[in-house]
């Protein structure tokens, strides 16, 4: 029985060597050819280069675009993070009904494509005088990264042992007290991860904020207005590496973050009052 | 207790005023951003369209429209196929994967874990617009082929067709299917799949008795992440799909371009939400029906 287990990890663990390949291998090729000497991206390479890059700097289009990212990442980041502290924290020691309709209204937008939360957008930001502007560029993106903060947070607050805050509530902290000096400094990793991936959600989002930009494009609607020119492939391609680069990092530095925090305090016995959480705190996306 | 009941009033002012704050920033995004925005999009799908914001006078013809004609059903019913098909390669391609982290990744489970979530956090432009260059006529694909000496003559045969859309849609989502279907399979007690090897079962038979119904509900959590915002996509086809591929999300999007009728637009976003609530009832329903815990 156990050899035969073995035997079948083997033949599984081969499959998932060659699943990471088909994942990476498409997305690894844009860095490829981005050092390739050639208009085309086609083999044979034709040598190395990085003239490429050097398009890139003095360009004032993407480093206008690159500051509109840079900016509306950061605020949209902010607004999402803190929306999502207070709406996971309400949920869990709220004991409303209107906290927990919140959080499960704040997790909806999974379940709307992404042209429908723009278009609805769209029609918002009109009809209140606002526009397409970075502003609602701002708000468009809140929405999209509000479900991934919400369930990175709640995940973290409901691995804080109860005891913990009940504790400081017994020892005559208010409310406010307790969620300021308690539950959020124990929850810092985690906040730092949310917004980490909010900003990269944010910088990288191109299917809400297609219908919400005025004349500022972000990064990623740079890029689509230059993806009907053949010419500027490689540039685009040399761009996209480096956003790719910069991604990665801060991908991996928020998921490092998340799971170093999450096994500090993670309780020692399990809760079942507590909601469903794994091993490792991987996220749980729906209830069902 | 008696200490807590006789709280001073200003204490249980301040309480008040704490749950107001936090309440606060969550309430304004639901209810403003999702709930009325949503709420506007119904409404102006019940609104003629006379080139202001809102429309004007209450009709149903919009709705006529999507019904009558047959380009919608069209184009719907292959935006229902195409993203069939991706959910479908998807979640069959990522159960093995999750199987491997819940049972077999041993130490290495970590590193698995943040590999295949990395991609989750990359750009959903640039994944698409990596299988651009692999499938174009002077691309990757094509190149590798005639360089190799397999074939003589690049083919346009890759670019522009729906099985492109489906290729690259099921690559740019795949990593949203893993993480729903390890969590179930994760989450499955280890004493369960020992009894049924102890009780004679082989490993296939405890596999599709006891592990495999006991997953379902990671399964259809993760069909119904793939399944969403591909139906709705219009980045993908419009860079490799070609005509032959367009999308429900294409019309809806060109609604609020180029065809500028914003009122018919929102008719067919209601419609593609119907369809959507159809899906989520119906992954609801087997996963009462098959899911065998809760």
């Amino acid at each position: 029985m156990s050899a035969r287990t073995q035997y079948s990890g083997r033949w599984l663990g081969v499959y998932v060597v060659a699943y990471l390949i088909f994942l990476y291998l498409p997305v690894l090729l844009i860095p490829l050819f981005s050092f390739n000497n050639s208009i085309q991206a086609a083999f044979p390479l034709q040598g190395f280069t990085l003239q490429w890059y050097a398009t890139l700097f003095g360009n004032s289009a993407l480093t206008g675009a690159l500051l509109n990212s840079l900016v509306i990442g950061v605020i949209a980041a902010t607004g999402a993070t803190l929306c999502g502290i207070t709406v996971s924290y309400m949920d869990l020691y709220g004991r409303s009904p209107l906290a927990a309709t919140i959080s499960a209204i704040a997790r909806l937008p999974i379940l709307i494509p992404g042209v429908i939360v723009g278009i609805s957008l769209l029609i918002l930001i009109n009809l209140i005088g606002l526009g397409p502007s970075r502003i609602a560029i701002v708000l468009g993106h809140i929405l999209v990264a509000l479900p991934t903060t919400v369930v990175i947070m709640r995940s973290r607050f409901a691995a804080i042992p109860k005891t913990v805050r009940e504790a400081a509530l017994d020892l005559g902290a208010s409310d406010w007290m307790t969620f300021r000096r308690v539950m959020l400094p124990l929850s810092l990793p985690a906040i730092v991860s949310a917004f980490m991936l909010a900003f990269l959600i944010s910088f990288d989002e191109f299917i809400v904020v297609f219908f919400l930009a005025g004349t500022e494009p972000t990064l990623p609607l740079y890029i689509w207005s230059q993806l009907r020119f053949p010419k500027s492939l490689p540039t685009v391609m040399a761009l996209g590496t480096s956003i790719l680069a910069v991604s990665f990092v801060i991908a991996a530095a928020a998921e490092i973050l998340r799971h170093r925090g999450l096994s500090a305090t993670a309780p020692k016995s399990a809760d079942p009052s507590q909601p469903k959480q794994t091993k490792r705190g991987e996220l749980q996306w729906h209830s069902t | 207790m008696s200490t807590l009941v006789a709280t001073s009033a200003p204490e249980a002012r301040s309480s008040q005023g704490f749950r107001f704050a936090m309440l606060l920033p969550g309430a304004l995004v639901t209810f403003l951003l999702i709930l009325f925005a949503l709420g506007l999009v119904l409404f102006l799908a019940f609104r003629g369209n006379d080139g202001s914001l809102l429309g004007a006078g209450f009709t149903v013809a919009n709705f006529v429209t999507v019904v009558s004609d047959p380009l919608y059903w069209t184009v719907t019913l292959r935006s229902l196929i195409i993203a069939a098909l991706v959910t479908l390669a998807t979640v069959v391609t990522a159960y093995p994967v999750a199987y491997y982290l819940a049972f077999h990744a041993g130490r290495r489970r970590g590193l698995l874990l943040f590999l295949v979530t990395l991609p989750f956090w990359t750009s959903y432009l640039l994944r698409v617009f990596a299988w651009k260059i692999v499938l174009a006529y002077n691309g990757v694909l094509n190149s590798a082929l005639i360089e190799s000496g397999i074939w003589s003559e690049p083919t346009l045969a890759f670019l522009n067709t729906p099985t492109a859309v489906v290729v690259t849609l099921a690559h740019a989502y795949a990593p949203f299917a893993i993480l729903p279907i390890y969590v179930a399979l994760d989450t499955i007690p280890k004493s369960l799949i020992e009894a049924a090897s102890d009780l004679g079962a082989r490993p296939f038979t405890s596999f599709r008795r006891v592990v495999l119904p006991n997953s379902m509900p990671g399964v259809l959590a993760a069909a119904l992440v793939v399944f969403v915002p591909t139906v709705g996509d219009y980045v993908t086809p419009a860079l490799v799909g070609g005509p032959a591929s367009t999308m429900i999300g294409t019309l809806i999007q060109a609604q609020f371009g180029k065809a500028n009728d914003w009122p018919f637009g929102a008719a067919l976003s209601v419609a593609v939400m119907l369809v959507i609530l159809c899906v989520v009832l119906v992954a609801r329903f087997a996963d009462r029906r098959f899911g065998s815990r809760t």
